[in-house]
């Protein structure tokens, strides 16, 4: 198992490094002058040279890339070339925020899909009917504007929850959920609909084993049968999704940040990658990878827990 | 499943055969309410949009300050907007863009997925090795951050950013594809195409294409949603082009402006909701019409034997009824059992027609008989799990004495497991794979006798001995997938006795085993019945498994038992007409085929 | 079960090179583990046959034997690790993929799952038609062959417009077997052909193989578990265990009398059905079973 674990990472290393040089060197191609732009249409040649210099912008690509590896291992990610923040600073700043939103969306997501992709599988007719509705209009309304609509409803016209800013939950645990539930909620309105139909198309997949009805000739109840054996069966291609619906929250995460206003890193990665500050986007980019490769990680020793025949070493 | 699930009944050949009703996709899609709402909301979205010249009031960009926020109006069916633009037609044009850009990004998406998506799938290899690490690296990727990035690279074009995005969902296509190309690449139906002579090219254009087309259009219209949500995100954001108007432009100017006018985000919202929507309802009706007419094909694929009779003979009327006159086995007894299966037209379709059957204590019955004779069915009756849709229709049922038809669930629940017991087919398939052969074991001891853990684990070690299986302490540990087909059927059978049954309802228990494991376990069987004064109903279709175990036969042919008694006499001088002809063939008694001779034609005269 | 001695000896080593249509010699086929670590399985463990014109080789044996394997490396479907595979005097085992198809005309095969071998979208014409395409065979002419090759496995002749799933098990092992002959092939790989079959129309399809064979002289080679189905349709018989050819002979030897005691107990361990006979059997069976317990 440690094998394994330690295969996947140094997999996910590999993968980190050929991301980043891809990144910084596509970053590179457009030619940006960022002294010109930093220092304004007037300024002097001169002087925006010499800022090109200090930046390290004068030296070929490879070495810009090359300085920028050196320092990044060791847990340097520089400073914004516009604002001169601390890059690392700037980001673990933001992080807890949209850490709340995934984390939230995480736990709304597989507590409701399973409970309505279980109850839907196992009860069929109209329950089943009524959940796959609910799973087609998820899927099908793109996330902001469930959101907008969202916004419209219980923030502009009932006035329930703020429709902009955030509080951090160290100041107000009260405030801070009252910030996040409407984000929470409009993130997670796709992701309930695409896990809970996976869940309930295990659940019937697996509800049509041979071994279902073995156990059922021994006596056990259906409560027992769908509790202990239906959902272990069922829960690995759920969890599958479950992480791959992962990747697209990191996406769903920058509309919804900016329309709320919440200061996390998906609305750092709108103002930031417009403007093309590289080591900015190099330490997004880099921290996206990285959530990425660990919820893979964690899918797959899951699903190797639930699924012995899975089991790698 | 059993074989034995009723289906259409397709005859041998001399019977007529009823044309199956072929219709195409595109037709069932449309016939579907559904389907044909999707597609007419999408025919007339894009009509709408290429027409935009000649329907809409004014150009996009024209503008009028004063009538900002202007309520509708007949020269402005939908209102004007913040800085005075007609709604109309900025809705109209701006779904140029939306609708060209998803266009575009599909066009992209499937010409990178497809084709190399069919060549890995279909070679593997290298090239297989090679584009699944490509692809999931691009699916690391979160689609949005990555636009982001581009439009600061590459510009604020949204045609480029279409490109990009179409290059980011590639890897679903290729996937896809890969995959059931994988799948297929397996059939036999592809090896014998190989030894006709047929080149890969050929194989791919007959065989690949054809199963792979369906999933890649449900593919398509879901991605085009995907994509056109995308695009409006980036355009809502404001990062999209800024010259001309666009769904997502007009969903964040009405944003702005949401305390005062919400009635702006509307028109766009809508227009987004309304061809996303039909994008996956679509999607979800042509799915449902692929199955359609995959349905058929794939509930054939996996029965193991033949329906049917031969022609020519007439369910014949019992020669002996298996119970005696006095009256029923106290044990088990079956009396004119009616097995139906509601079909979709409301009728009942009745598989077993009136079956008598009776079971002593310390008694093997054989149920004999081909596939969808009803055997089976008669099994899960017994055991009260008929699949779904099934029911027994009449007759009655007792087991020690008691009636069992139309039992409630939960007292019939309470029979099974202490009263009678089921061994199945396939030993593989009904081992739970996720959980240790021990714990499987000691589930209906804990449940039913209430024994502590330790307890049910010895008790489970005690029936793997029982069992005659080796090294029982290992195996309790194990886990289905690593135990072999003899050892998972003996498993079963320990399952089954584990709570001490008087009955014991085994399905076909044999059939899946090779000869030496089958003796083995028909030993096994003999053994229990001699030792515990044990009932079987035995299910086969194998006559020698019946001449080796059966005290007495049942034969069984189209639902109806046609012959019953002492398995020797029945095997003897069978009665009826249908029994002879199953014993007839049976190619025990038939001669060896003798030694070859060069000349054809004088060699073969003694293999009738 | 008729037991009377052959009065044949043992027949593989009468099958001169020269006599053979098909020879196999030292053949080992290994298919790589699951893994990149995993060591590589060996199926086939050096095994030798041969076939003559117009002759069936039965060959028998246990799932996870190698029976299968055999007939799919002489089809260039399975991996050949070494020995040799020769048909009519030339060497198959590692052809080229171009002269592989060629190799179509004589050699076909009908595969155990009738259910698998037909493709359930493409019409049984559609089917049939294609051992004709890859010889560039005309539309007229192939329709034509298609009905000739429906009337030949007795199926009727708009079956050629009907979808697979429209026939019985039976039906489609028809077609397969229509599909095998399209060519006029001098030797067919039978891969279990009958097992997925119940037993009434099991016989009938050995029946049409037989006549087949009487008309056109094929040879086969008859893959399967069954020692009563073997010992029906095949002039010898090879028993395989673990890959190894144990025991060659003529069918009634090895299926009556045989002498490897592999082949003794897979023999004793087919039920027949008949009573007594089944129980002499059994006893018989124990009996063995005792004494390699006493060694």
């Amino acid at each position: 198992m440690l094998n394994f674990i330690a295969r996947r990472i140094a997999a996910g290393a590999v993968l980190l490094l050929v991301i980043s040089a891809f990144t910084y060197l596509l970053l590179s191609v457009p030619d940006i002058d960022v002294g010109r732009q930093l220092l304004g249409q007037g300024a002097d040649q001169h002087a925006v040279d010499a800022k090109n210099t200090a930046l390290g912008l004068d030296r070929p690509v490879i070495e810009q890339y090359a300085d920028w590896l050196a320092h990044a291992v060791r847990g340097d990610l520089g400073v914004s070339w516009f604002t001169s923040e601390d890059v690392g600073t700037a980001v673990s700043g933001r992080l807890p925020v949209t850490l709340s939103l995934v984390l939230g969306v995480t736990v709304v997501t597989t507590v409701l899909s399973f409970l309505l992709g279980v109850w839907a599988g196992v009860r069929r007719g109209a329950v089943d009917r009524a959940v796959q509705i609910i799973g087609v209009a998820g899927y099908a309304l793109p996330g902001f504007l469930v959101t907008l609509i969202l916004v419209l409803v219980f923030a502009v016209q009932l006035g329930w929850f703020p429709a902009i800013g955030y509080t951090p939950f160290t100041e107000s645990p009260g405030g801070w959920l009252s910030t996040v539930t409407l984000p929470v909620l409009s993130l997670s309105v796709a992701s309930v609909a695409g896990v809970s139909q996976q869940v309930r198309g295990a659940v019937i997949d697996v509800l049509r084993q041979d071994y279902v009805r073995t156990l059922r000739t021994r006596g056990l109840t259906t409560r027992r049968i769908v509790l202990k054996h239906v959902l272990r069966n069922a829960s690995a291609p759920a969890l599958t999704v479950l992480g791959m619906q992962f990747v697209g929250l990191l996406g769903g995460a920058v509309l919804v940040e900016q329309i709320f206003g919440l200061p996390g890193i998906g609305s750092m990665t709108v103002a930031y990658t417009t403007r093309g500050d590289i080591p900015v986007i190099m330490a997004l980019v880099m921290l996206t990878v990285v959530g990425v490769v660990l919820i893979n990680l964690a899918v797959d020793i899951l699903i190797g827990w639930l699924n012995p025949k899975a089991r790698v070493a | 499943m059993s074989e034995n699930l009723p289906a259409t009944t397709a005859p041998e050949p001399g019977a007529d055969t009823p044309q199956v009703r072929r219709t195409g996709t595109v037709r069932r899609v449309l016939r579907n309410p559904l389907g044909a709402l999707s597609a007419l909301i999408l025919a007339l979205l894009v009509l709408a949009v290429l027409l935009a010249p000649l329907l809409a009031p004014q150009a996009p960009g024209a503008s009028t300050l004063s009538e900002a926020f202007a309520q509708p109006s007949a020269a402005h069916p939908l209102g004007m907007d913040s800085a005075g633009r007609d709604i109309l037609s900025r809705i109209l044009y701006g779904g140029r863009g939306t609708l060209g850009g998803a266009v575009l990004a599909l066009a992209i998406a499937l010409v990178l997925g497809v084709p190399s998506g069919l060549y890995a799938g279909y070679y593997g290899g290298r090239f297989d090795a090679a584009a699944g690490w490509i692809v999931n690296l691009v699916m690391a990727l979160p689609a949005m951050v990555v636009l982001l990035a581009s439009r600061a690279i590459l510009g604020p074009r949204v045609w480029v950013l279409m490109v990009v995005l179409g290059v980011l969902v590639a890897p679903s296509f290729f996937r896809l594809v890969r995959g059931i190309v994988a799948d297929i690449r397996g059939e036999l139906y592809v090896d014998a195409a190989k030894v006709s002579g047929l080149g890969d090219t050929r194989i791919v254009a007959r065989h690949v294409l054809i199963v792979v087309r369906g999933p890649v259009i449900i593919q398509v219209s879901l991605v085009a949603g995907i994509a056109i949500a995308l695009q409006a995100g980036l355009e809502f954001l404001g990062i999209g082009s800024t010259s001309s108007a666009t769904w997502g432009a007009m969903l964040n100017e009405g944003f702005q402006n949401i305390q005062r006018a919400p009635r702006l985000m509307l028109w766009p919202g809508l227009a987004l909701g309304l061809t996303n929507a039909a994008l996956v309802l679509l999607a979800g009706a042509i799915r449902d019409a692929l199955d359609d007419r995959a349905g058929a094909a794939r509930k054939r694929s996996r029965p193991r034997k033949v329906r049917g009779r031969p022609a020519g003979i007439e369910p014949a009327t019992r020669t002996a009824s298996l119970a005696d006159a006095t009256g029923r086995s106290p044990l088990l007894s079956v009396r004119d059992v009616v097995v139906a299966y509601a079909q979709a037209d409301g009728t009942d379709k009745h598989v077993v027609h009136g079956v008598d059957l009776d079971v002593h204590p310390g008694e093997i019955v054989g149920l004999v008989g081909e596939s969808g004779s009803g055997k089976s069915q008669t099994a899960f009756a017994v055991l009260g799990t008929l699949p779904e849709g099934g029911r027994i229709a009449r007759g009655s049922i007792t087991v020690d004495g008691r009636e069992i038809v139309g039992l409630p669930e939960r007292e019939h629940r309470t029979l099974r497991g202490r009263t009678l017991a089921y061994v199945p087919q396939e030993p593989m398939s009904n081992l739970d794979p996720a959980f240790t052969v021990g714990s499987q074991l000691a589930e209906p001891l804990r449940h039913h006798l209430g024994l502590s853990r330790a307890e049910a684990a010895a008790r489970a070690l005690e029936l793997l001995r029982m069992v005659e299986i080796p090294n029982p302490e290992q195996v309790l540990r194990r886990y289905p997938h690593e135990i072999s087909g003899g050892m998972a059927q003996r498993v079963l059978i320990a399952g089954a006795m584990s709570c001490e049954p008087d009955i014991l309802i085994a399905d076909e228990p044999t059939t899946a085993l090779d000869v030496r494991v089958q003796a083995e376990v028909l030993d096994l069987l003999r053994r229990l019945r001699t030792e515990r004064g044990l009932g079987v109903l035995l299910v086969t279709h194998n006559l020698g498994v019946v001449a080796d175990l059966c005290d007495r036969v049942a034969v069984m042919n189209a639902g109806r038992i046609v012959e019953t008694g002492d398995a020797a006499d029945v095997l003897d001088a069978p009665q009826d007409p249908y029994t002879r002809t199953l014993l007839s063939a049976v190619l025990d008694d038939a001669p060896a085929r003798p030694a070859w001779q060069p000349h054809p034609s004088t060699a073969r005269t003694a293999t009738a | 079960m008729s037991m009377q001695p052959s009065n044949h000896p043992a027949a593989h080593r009468e099958v001169s090179a020269a006599d053979a249509l098909l020879s196999v010699d030292r053949l080992r086929v290994s298919f790589p583990g699951k893994g990149r670590r995993a060591p590589a399985t060996e199926v086939l463990k050096g095994v030798d046959l041969a076939i003559r014109p117009g002759e069936t080789l039965g060959l028998v044996g246990e799932s996870g034997s190698g029976k299968s394997t055999i007939g799919r490396a002489v089809l260039g479907l399975a991996p050949v690790t070494s020995g040799t595979v020769t048909f009519a005097g030339r060497r198959i085992d590692r052809l080229s993929a171009r002269r592989r198809r060629g190799l179509a005309r004589d050699l076909q095969v009908v595969f155990q799952d009738p259910y698998t071998s037909l493709n359930p979208s493409r019409t049984v014409g559609d089917t049939l038609a294609e051992p004709l395409i890859a010889q560039g065979t005309a539309a007229g002419a192939s329709r034509e062959r298609i009905a000739d090759l429906l009337g030949r496995v007795q199926l009727p002749a708009d079956a050629a417009s009907r979808l697979p799933r429209e026939f019985s098990g039976g039906q489609r092992q028809r077609v397969a077997i229509a599909r095998a002959l399209a060519l006029d092939p001098r030797l067919i790989i039978c891969d279990e052909p009958v097992s997925a079959l119940d037993l009434t129309t099991q016989r009938t399809v050995l029946d049409l193989l037989l006549e087949i064979q009487e008309a056109t002289d094929v040879a086969y080679l008859f893959v399967s578990h069954d020692l009563s189905v073997v010992r029906f349709m095949s002039h010898r018989v090879a028993v395989i265990h673990h890959g190894e050819i144990v025991e060659t002979g003529d069918a009634a030897t090895v299926t009556g009398t045989p002498s490897h005691p592999y082949t003794r107990t897979l023999l004793l361990a087919s039920p027949v059905a008949d009573v007594a006979e089944q129980r002499r059997r059994r006893a018989a069976a124990d009996r063995v079973a005792k004494k390699e317990q006493q060694t």
